[in-house]
């Protein structure tokens, strides 16, 4: 398997583990664009959804929105923005959170949506305000979708932010992109190597984070 | 206006050449992604045990980037359509293969009894009463699969001209025409839209017994929105 003699390889050479190109850096860098995306795309996806989810509202625009969302090609996007932005940190986070901001968005309306009704009367009927109903009832018993929903973004973002070295900037996507030019199959290898790592790092990170947020009650229901 | 559909001959066909590559590249997959899922369902929703070990797989081949899978596979493929439709084969199994084992199972136990009790033969009740009325989720399904798929084709450019209305981009750079690159992301953001449209009007038409104008009425009983309710589970998987 040449592929894994490639990784081999990349991962024992120990220049790749210094300095400005080296693992640790890059590593770092691919944590930064990505947590900034998915912040902003939360930002954005969390109290829209959660607000139309509250009133069972917009449902059919959401899911319009959603759908433009997705059909606008991410890597044309990336270089849409960066002919009309220049270069830096805007024109690559804005294909990413246009990338987020569906998976959140949809899973946030439908998760709220799907909240068993008796307890949300419940509540209503012992007078709590309705923003104490969408924050302290529904929320709770919604967190299991709704982080689930963050996570698809998130590990979306984490595989797409390679194309961040595209338009010049770093993180782990300056392997691939570098190596393919250099036609350096063992520096693409090891950058796919490490995004896909990191994807399932996020992936053990939501499942923990799932365990410590979610209350046990609606844990045992699901 | 007329600079925008003037397409550098260096890509050896014009805008409708382009669109219908494009279209080639990224529902070729999805069939094949269908065709592939169908089988791998059905055993996931017959082996219970097999359903997590089959997810997992997939969600890590659903990690990895789309331009290293291509670059990894050119190695065996080389740098052709070929190299760019089987990542996407398998990116649109993450999104097919629950969509189509949770419409599979959210087929009633009484259903499958009274078919049972017809004298359907497993086989016979699967292809006329399980698969019909999965139809919705498994169509939610294809929905968000060729959405993506037609929206990732774009990043074949990278391997050497193969992203169809991608390769768009690299002229617009290389040429200096922003309008090109223009071109390439509505024409691609058009075409997932009206692909996604005319899933629906399919759905509509396969399901005859569904209300089809009449969704998205107010009441907040849960059950009343099969095709909805399937949403989470697949965003779980889109990409």
């Amino acid at each position: 398997m040449n592929v894994i003699n490639f990784v081999s390889s990349f991962f024992g050479e120990s220049a790749h583990w210094h300095g400005y190109d080296g693992i640790p850096t890059r590593l770092w860098e691919h944590v930064q664009y990505s947590l900034e995306a998915l912040v902003l795309a939360a930002a954005i996806g969390l109290p829209i959804g959660l607000l139309t989810g509250h009133y069972g509202r917009g449902g059919n625009v959401l899911s319009l929105v959603a759908t433009a969302g997705r059909a606008l090609p991410t890597f044309g996007l990336l270089v849409v923005t960066t002919i009309a932005l220049g270069f830096g940190m805007l024109p690559v986070m804005v294909p990413l959170i246009v990338l987020a901001v569906p998976p959140i968005l949809v899973t946030t309306y439908e998760a709220m949506r799907s909240v068993d009704p008796p307890p949300v009367d419940a509540a209503r009927g012992m007078g709590m305000s309705e923003s104490g109903i969408m924050l302290r009832v529904e929320l709770p018993a919604a967190l299991p979708l709704i982080l689930g929903g963050l996570r698809s973004a998130a590990i979306q973002i984490v595989s797409t932010a390679t194309i961040a070295a595209y338009v010049s900037l770093g993180g782990l996507g300056r392997y691939i992109v570098d190596g393919l030019y250099q036609h350096d199959y063992e520096k693409v290898v090891g950058g796919a190597t490490l995004v896909a790592g990191m994807a399932l790092a996020t992936l053990g990170l939501f499942w923990a984070l799932g365990r410590a947020a979610v209350s046990p009650g609606v844990r045992r229901s699901n | 206006m007329n600079r925008f559909f003037d397409i550098p001959s260096d890509l050896q066909h014009d805008w409708l050449g382009l669109i219908v590559v494009h279209l080639r590249e990224a529902l070729l997959p999805v069939l094949g992604g269908l065709l592939l899922a169908l089988p791998l369902a059905q055993l996931c929703v017959r082996l219970r045990w097999l359903y997590p070990p089959v997810l997992w797989v997939t969600t890590v081949l659903y990690a990895i980037p789309s331009l290293a899978f291509f670059v990894v596979l050119i190695d065996y493929t080389g740098q052709t359509e070929l190299t760019v439709m089987i990542p996407l084969t398998v990116y649109s199994l993450v999104v097919l293969v629950p969509a189509i084992v949770d419409g599979v199972r959210s087929v009633p136990q009484e259903t499958l009894a009274a078919a049972t009790a017809m004298g359907f033969g497993p086989v016979r009740r699967y292809v006329q009463v399980q698969l019909p009325i999965a139809v919705p989720a498994i169509l939610a399904g294809l929905r968000v699969a060729t959405v993506s798929s037609i929206s990732l084709v774009s990043v074949g450019m990278l391997i050497g001209n193969q992203g169809a209305l991608g390769n768009l981009l690299h002229d617009a750079q290389i040429y200096n025409r922003p309008e090109l690159a223009w071109n390439s992301v509505i024409t691609s953001a058009a075409l997932a839209v009206l692909a996604d449209g005319a899933l629906v009007v399919v759905r509509v038409l396969l399901t005859p017994w569904m209300p089809g104008a009449k969704r998205g009425a107010k009441s907040r009983t849960a059950g009343a929105r099969p095709e909805s309710a399937a949403v989470p589970a697949l965003e779980d998987a889109a990409r």
